[in-house]
């Protein structure tokens, strides 16, 4: 039977020759990763359903990663942390980014390929949506909850439905103005925010075999923000060469059968995409920048495992090289290896952090931040009716904290752009 | 484990309610396995809806009084795309301890969705019409799980909901451990 990429790793972890969509699997799992927010929940059940002295399926499979509520008083959010360090300590966990040491890392799902754990062929379980981020790495990788981390925490087991694939095809060569996060955009508001629902997101094309990894984790990390259960890319030689840098483990690449079946295909030429926006209150409120050009802003943020990374910086400095943010703009790093190369990294001799702090941003510290909101004390929060525009993933009422502000979501270019302008702005203005 | 007969109050909210609507990002720090703290996640249950969208059709209903934890309604009734957003398993936790048994919608998100199930939290069955245009907030419903209706004892009509399909078995057993244990994928404790 001719089967997709993620229809041959379900199968390949069922132990069957062939998974087809609407089987139901258990599937053995390579990585488990969960983070302050879901990983205490998550070793509650594991004591209660599997005894106070139960250990975890497998040490070297358990990775965890404290990054959503770092840089707060919020008693609460502390004593969570605690928790994480009193389960490893216990556990005896190789893998883990402890706060306030030399391990802390950050954003969970841009801290987890840095580390060298998202490899093809496998199977990754995390405790957070936006764990498919990981599929970029031609790999099945979704968000699950407490209770299903639970149960993989203790057998290394979990049922999974095998989606049906829609396959998104994009053609052409990326025009200057134009990134990752406005091909998603473009996507998610054609199909809606359950247009992909129970379904994975495969992207494919002249486009993104072009792409860096870090740009197909942005079209991945998204694909929740139309209901997918998992996106994915086909491995090819960037994936294998990022990887390898990464880690000496062992993998296996997986490729679609050329007549294997999809649920829809997609086409776009990325000449056509032009740059976009979700308005307010959900990703799939779709807005060539162009119709929004001028709307009045409060603050620019750019940050999260969406538009957080090395490259999401490097595009946003290219803009406010030389220039003054005319707004409250917000950098936060996803990771301290993101941190670290933005100070390291220059544009015409002057650091990308620099570039920032000229510009009158201000930086956060590494972690998911305003991202969700979180608690009051969080950098970059909303907090009252402001108008924002943002590098992240979802714009949900009350999403980045106060539910009386509005996000715009876009991409670092025009969110960089924007931030100059005090207005939303089409990042063209500054290439042409 | 999945009563034969869930029945009480309608609670009625539109389509894509996010995990943030049902449980804000600023309230999951709360203890689950704290009798006490627990209840702050029925406090603060559906806390995030928009007030305008809150009880529909009028609006500006809470779902929790003042000072309370637990909710007076029994059964949410949705559009589509119920529980979008965040893996949070504190969402389908947040209404079950606010009382909620079953949440009747459109679709749902699979991350919502699936959490429901193996944790057993709420009973999340599909309609294939719009009641959450037809059922108003305060309606007394009675919800057969093994007939699989809705019926609306204040307006007096019987709706027909989808079949639970594959997730049932793991519904009835009360979640994934306990249907593991059931079918002997792992050891009874």
């Amino acid at each position: 039977m001719a089967m997709t990429i993620t229809e041959k790793i379900l199968a390949k972890h069922a132990n069957r020759k062939e998974a087809k969509p609407g089987d139901n699997v258990w599937i053995d799992v390579d990585v488990l990763m969960t983070h302050d927010v879901c990983g205490p929940g998550t070793f509650g059940i594991f004591k209660k359903e599997f005894g106070a002295g139960a250990k975890v399926w497998d040490r070297d499979k358990v990775v965890i990663i404290p990054d959503h509520y770092i840089f707060t008083a919020d008693k609460h959010a502390r004593r969570n942390i605690e928790i994480l360090r009193d389960f490893v300590k216990e556990q005896e966990l190789p893998h883990y980014y402890d706060v306030d040491s030399p391990r802390y890392k950050g954003v969970c799902h841009v801290a987890l390929p840095e580390e060298g754990f998202t490899r093809p062929g496998e199977v990754l379980f995390g405790t957070d949506s936006h764990t498919c981020t990981a599929g970029a790495f031609g790999e099945f990788a979704t968000g699950i909850g407490n209770t299903d981390a639970a149960f993989v925490l203790g057998t290394g087991k979990l049922w999974v439905k095998v989606p049906a694939t829609m396959k998104f095809v994009f053609d052409g060569v990326m025009p200057k103005y134009l990134m990752a996060k406005d091909l998603i955009l473009a996507a998610i508001g054609a199909i809606g925010v359950d247009g992909a629902t129970y379904r994975t997101m495969e992207f494919s094309g002249t486009t993104i075999d072009a792409m860096t990894m870090e740009d197909r984790m942005t079209l991945c990390n998204m694909v929740i923000e139309a209901g997918g259960k998992n996106g994915v890319c086909v491995p090819d030689a960037t994936t294998i060469e990022y990887v390898r840098a990464r880690t000496s483990k062992e993998f296996e690449c997986f490729y679609n059968d050329d007549d294997a079946a999809y649920h829809s295909v997609h086409r776009f030429n990325v000449k056509d995409i032009e740059p976009t926006v979700a308005k307010p209150h959900s990703p799939d409120n779709k807005a060539r920048v162009s119709e929004v050009a001028g709307t009045k802003l409060d603050r620019a943020y750019i940050g999260s495992c969406t538009g957080g990374k090395i490259s999401d910086f490097v595009a946003a400095a290219e803009i406010l090289r030389g220039q003054k943010v005319a707004i409250d703009t917000f950098i936060v790093p996803a990771t301290t290896d993101v941190e670290r190369a933005i100070n390291e990294m220059t544009v015409d001799g002057t650091t990308i952090m620099q570039v920032f702090r000229d510009a009158g941003c201000r930086i956060g510290e590494p972690s998911c931040a305003a991202c969700l909101g979180g608690p009051t004390d969080t950098f970059g929060r909303l907090n009252g009716v402001e108008v924002c525009i943002s590098t992240t993933n979802r714009n949900f009422p009350g999403r980045m904290g106060s539910p009386k502000s509005q996000v715009y979501l876009a991409s670092p270019y025009t969110v960089a752009a924007s931030a100059v302008k005090g207005v939303i702005t089409s990042p063209r203005e500054f290439f042409e | 484990m999945l009563k034969h007969i869930i029945s009480g109050k309608a609670f009625v909210l539109g389509n894509d309610i996010d995990t943030d609507q049902i449980i804000p990002a600023a309230h999951l720090v709360y203890k689950l396995d704290d009798p006490e703290e627990r209840k702050n996640y029925g406090r603060f249950a559906l806390s995030g809806v928009p007030v305008a969208q809150s009880g529909l059709p009028d609006g500006g209903i809470p779902f929790i009084d003042e000072g309370t934890w637990q909710s007076q309604y029994v059964i949410v009734i949705g559009g589509k795309n119920f529980g979008c957003g965040s893996s949070r398993e504190h969402a389908p936790v947040s209404l079950n301890i606010a009382g909620i048994e079953a949440v009747v919608a459109e679709s749902y998100a699979r991350i919502f969705y699936r959490n429901s199930v193996d944790g057993g939290f709420v009973a999340p069955f599909e309609t294939s019409e719009h009641l959450y245009q037809e059922i108003r907030t305060g309606d007394e419903l009675v919800l057969d799980t093994q007939a699989g209706t809705l019926e609306n004892k204040t307006q007096g009509k019987t709706h027909a909901l989808m079949p639970l399909g594959d997730i049932e078995a793991i519904l009835r057993a009360g979640g994934v451990f306990n249907y593991a244990r059931e079918t002997g994928m792992i050891e009874t404790k």
